[in-house]
């Protein structure tokens, strides 16, 4: 059995971020997903915030990482061909009382190199963010907080990991960890075959608690703290400009109003901690409290502004992030209780832990060649027309047009599949097909079809999400 | 710049009369835009009897109603029919783009008419809570997959919303051999037409329930069961009145919206409550030379209304060229 | 003994109101039209409904014809019709108005596409 320099588990925007970062050293290196699909564990319901480091204490993992990881984002985007606009931030006060807080978070924002802070008063407000409530005081404004698309940057951070040598197994769930005594070598079973590691990185999110006790390293637990999301049309965009936030409660920065990538707004999320690790449903008291929530900052928020909802599930581990090598089981590192500022400070996480590895016992020499290009995927609804009639000059599958809402060409649903999609949600993350106002109702058919013969398998053997997740349950003419 | 005389989005039922009866009216330079394969629009899934008995004095089913118009405008040369042909822009100058396997064309549309349907209104637009497992479809999705590609969505059926593609549903489903285990409809009477309830319900025996909806969807998957309560007067779930039913499958029943968006960039006004062009007279829109007719301009109950308002629609298309010159 | 029915001929959906004795319908009223008669006769003493399904078309661009009974069959005969559907499979091209099946399950009617294969 092939020795690997590093296996990694969990396959979302840590996983492969540390990936790639890896992929730069000549190390042999398998990354594990136990998901069908890769980032379809808590990494699928991030809201793609590139936060600025404001709201973390100074000498804390998050705070750090992220400040340096706003920092990186920008350059990788640029290498991975993912648009990350940076939109900037403002956290909004409405009392008085409240202001000797704004100023404290600058403060301590400016302790940990958050560049470019400024508080704002009510005129620049109503200048700059016209539709925010009149009763808004003053915000402490962050020019260097973004949004980008935490899916497809988890997908494209993957694929320039697997050109640069990564090997990428999704569908093997970890069972068993075992550490050889006295060397330093790995055995870890996993659903689909065993890998045999010198060094194992455990990102498993949600799960890392029990990744991390497998490995016999009981420290910690994973406790899921819900939080439901509310999406709203896009003839809503204009309702905000920046990321907009309230003042920050003990455990979360409370309930946004921002733009995702794609250009809906969006609001939430709400915060409550579960026993639950499964649980991702949404709620009539969740949508009541993000609609209170929101309702100071922005009035003319309505329900009926609504079109999608969905919950993520944060893997709180206590206050800070989880990163250290663990003395008691040498090689293997715990990269755990990944919650915000989690996206943004991915890149630096991963650079975080390459120093972690130099410094035990792993030779990290760089590559001759590292592919850290790579080729933008194309969207029609993100290029102009010009280059529409281009592509489909080049390629006449471009003008098939599959997703009608979303402007999806069947090219494009090929070229995701090509690139491992492999069920309907994976295609809908990697090209929005299906993301948009019809939720599915006009191209289902014909995505199940490009699917079914893109992989030879019958229509219904087709998911939304992986294996018991099966569109339709027969088809006629052919026996059960 | 190609310039036509009179160009038509929407390939169905209210596209093909209105071509027809623009072209009686003396119209000779008509394009068709239909973005499927065939035309038909969403008549080619509506297997069931019901369309006709006004237009045709006949019981037909939707194909055969769909065959007649397709027979009529295939057989008019001055009809240009181009399938497969995707509207991705409409400007006010009535600049019409669009996208085809391996073409990118642009025309200017001397008039314009809107034949662009309908779209159902989703779960996620009426708030239904739980999670988000396979086996939650709109109904017209379900139809879609059992009457055009031969797929069984489902086995055990909890039908959300008793409008007629509910209920047609429902008999669909029983009939290819599934259990419908409900109908649930929030309001304290059936939305659907009277003849649907005996046929497709009460023929097959199928629980309806009004004043009920679901309160939540389990399941991580799949749909493994819902929740349904009952509703007071003012929709609120009344308290204690909760139980389950184990079921596959979901279907959401609950109303269409007319598809304006590509009128919209146009400029044309639209009713923020019904999403239809806002106009004075049937038809029109604020726009001058653009009509917008059947689904797309109100939800019509029966295909035959929208034949006969759609035939306005490109009367009036051939008066406005008329005016023109 | 008196029965209400609503009728289904068309969308208007009329009240009946049926007088039946012996099993046999001796007054009917509510109707809009003539119709309205024969379809209260038919629904007690023999119901009857037009059956529409699909039918697998192999080698055709679009996998299913629609079909349907040419005239009514027995409402309690509905099942058994759908199962031989089922089991159909039409391997030549067909058109509309074609007869796929004569007398469908025994019952004396035909099934008949209602949309060519394409």
């Amino acid at each position: 059995m092939m020795l690997y320099d590093v296996v990694i588990i969990g396959a979302g925007i840590v996983g492969t971020s540390l990936a790639r970062a890896l992929s730069r050293y000549r190390l042999s290196v398998a990354l594990l997903e136990k998901e069908e699909e890769l980032a379809f564990g808590v990494s699928k319901s991030n809201s793609g915030i590139i936060h600025p480091g404001t709201q973390h204490p100074r000498h804390s993992l998050k705070g750090r990482l992220c400040v340096r990881g706003n920092r990186l984002i920008r350059k990788i985007s640029r290498e991975l061909g993912v648009d990350f606009k940076e939109v900037g931030e403002l956290i909004v006060v409405f009392k008085e009382e409240e202001l000797p807080r704004l100023a404290q978070l600058q403060e301590e924002a400016r302790a940990l190199g958050v560049p470019k802070l400024r508080i704002v008063d009510r005129s620049w407000l109503r200048a700059h963010e016209p539709h925010l409530s009149h009763q808004a005081l003053a915000a402490l404004y962050a020019p260097t907080a973004g949004i980008i698309s935490p899916y497809r940057l988890v997908y494209d951070m993957a694929e320039n990991a697997l050109r640069n040598g990564v090997e990428i197994y999704p569908r093997k769930k970890v069972s068993q960890i075992a550490c050889r005594a006295g060397e330093r070598c790995f055995d870890v079973a996993t659903s689909g075959g065993a890998f045999r590691a010198r060094t194992v990185i455990n990102a498993a999110g949600l799960y890392a608690d029990e990744i991390s006790r497998m490995a016999g390293i009981d420290s910690f637990r994973i406790r899921p703290r819900k939080g439901e999301e509310f999406i709203l049309d896009k003839k809503k965009e204009h309702l905000t400009r920046h990321l907009l936030f309230p003042l920050p409660s003990k455990t979360s920065k409370g309930i946004l109003v921002i733009r995702t990538a794609d250009g809906n707004p969006m609001i939430g999320p709400t915060c409550h901690d579960l026993d639950d690790k499964e649980d991702l449903s949404t709620s009539e008291e969740g949508l009541r409290e993000v609609l209170e929530g929101v309702r100071q900052m922005i009035p003319s928020i309505s329900a009926r502004d609504i079109i999608a909802y969905f919950a993520g599930l944060r893997p709180v581990a206590g206050e800070d992030f989880i990163i250290r090598h663990e003395e008691k089981a040498p090689g293997f590192i715990n990269v755990a209780g990944i919650q915000s500022p989690g996206l943004t400070a991915a890149p630096a996480i991963a650079e975080y832990v390459c120093g972690i590895l130099k410094t035990r016992g792993l030779i990290l020499k760089k590559k001759r060649v590292f592919r850290r290009h790579r080729k933008r995927t194309v969207h029609l609804f993100a290029v102009p027309f010009s280059r529409t009639e281009r592509l489909v000059k080049k390629d006449p599958s471009y003008g098939d047009i599959v997703c009608r809402c979303e402007m999806v060409s069947a090219k494009e649903v090929r070229d995701a599949i090509e690139r491992g999609a492999t069920t309907l949600d994976g295609i809908k993350f990697r090209t929005r097909a299906q993301a948009g106002r019809c939720h599915g109702s006009f191209c289902t058919t014909r995505l199940m079809k490009i699917l079914a013969a893109s992989t030879g398998q019958p229509l219904t053997q087709i998911t939304k999400k992986g294996p018991g997740s099966e569109i339709v349950r027969q088809e006629r003419g052919r026996d059960q | 710049m190609i310039n036509r005389d009179l160009v038509i989005v929407g390939g169905g039922p209210a596209g093909m009369a209105a071509a027809l009866a623009a072209h009686e009216s003396g119209v000779r330079d008509i394009l068709l835009l239909e973005r499927d394969q065939y035309l038909g629009g969403i008549l080619n899934q509506c297997v069931h009897t019901g369309f006709g008995l006004e237009y045709f004095k006949e019981v037909l089913t939707g194909p055969e109603y769909a065959g007649r118009f397709i027979k009529k405008v295939t057989g008019i040369p001055e009809i240009e029919v181009s399938l497969r042909s995707f509207v991705v822009d409409l400007k006010k100058d009535k600049v019409v783009t669009f996208l085809k396997p391996g073409s990118f064309e642009r025309v200017k549309a001397k008039a314009l008419i809107m034949a662009t349907g309908c779209r159902e209104r989703t779960r996620e637009m009426v708030h239904i809570a739980g999670t988000r497992p396979a086996g939650v479809f709109s109904a017209g999705l379900a139809q879609k997959l059992v009457n055009i590609e031969g797929l069984l969505p489902g086995r055990q059926v909890v039908i959300v919303g008793s409008g007629d593609i509910g209920l047609i549903m429902a008999r669909r489903f029983t009939l290819e051999g599934a259990q419908v285990k409900a109908v649930l409809e929030i309001q304290k009477e059936s939305r659907g037409l009277v003849r649907n309830m005996v046929q497709c319900i009460k023929d097959f025996d199928i629980p309806f329930y009004c004043r009920h909806k679901i309160a939540r969807i389990h399941g991580n998957e799949r749909v493994e069961r819902v929740s349904v309560v009952r509703v007071d007067d003012s929709l609120a779930p009344v308290p204690g009145s909760e139980f389950e039913i184990a079921c596959d499958t979901v279907l959401i029943s609950v109303g269409l919206i007319p598809e304006n968006e590509l009128v919209e960039m146009a400029g044309v006004a639209l009713d923020r409550e019904t999403n239809g062009p806002l106009s004075r007279e049937v038809n029109m829109t604020s726009l001058p030379g653009v009509f917008v007719c059947g689904n797309a301009f109100k939800v019509y109950d029966v295909a035959d209304a929208v034949s006969r308002d759609s035939r306005l629609a490109g009367l009036k298309a051939a008066e406005y060229l008329r005016s023109l010159s | 003994m008196k029965r209400d029915l609503i009728c289904i001929e068309c969308p208007a959906g009329c009240a009946l109101t049926v007088d039946i004795t012996d099993g046999r319908v001796t007054a009917v009223s509510g109707n809009q039209c003539p119709k309205g008669e024969g379809y209260a006769h038919a629904e007690i003493e023999d119901p009857r409904r037009i059956l529409t399904s699909t039918v697998l078309a192999e080698g055709a661009s679009l996998r299913m014809v629609p079909v349907r009974t040419d005239c009514p069959i027995p409402r309690r005969a509905l099942f058994e019709a759908m199962g031989e559907i089922k089991k159909l499979k039409v391997r030549r091209p067909v058109r509309a108005g074609d007869v796929l099946v004569e007398n469908l399950s025994g019952l004396g009617v035909n099934l008949v596409a209602t949309r060519d294969s394409l």
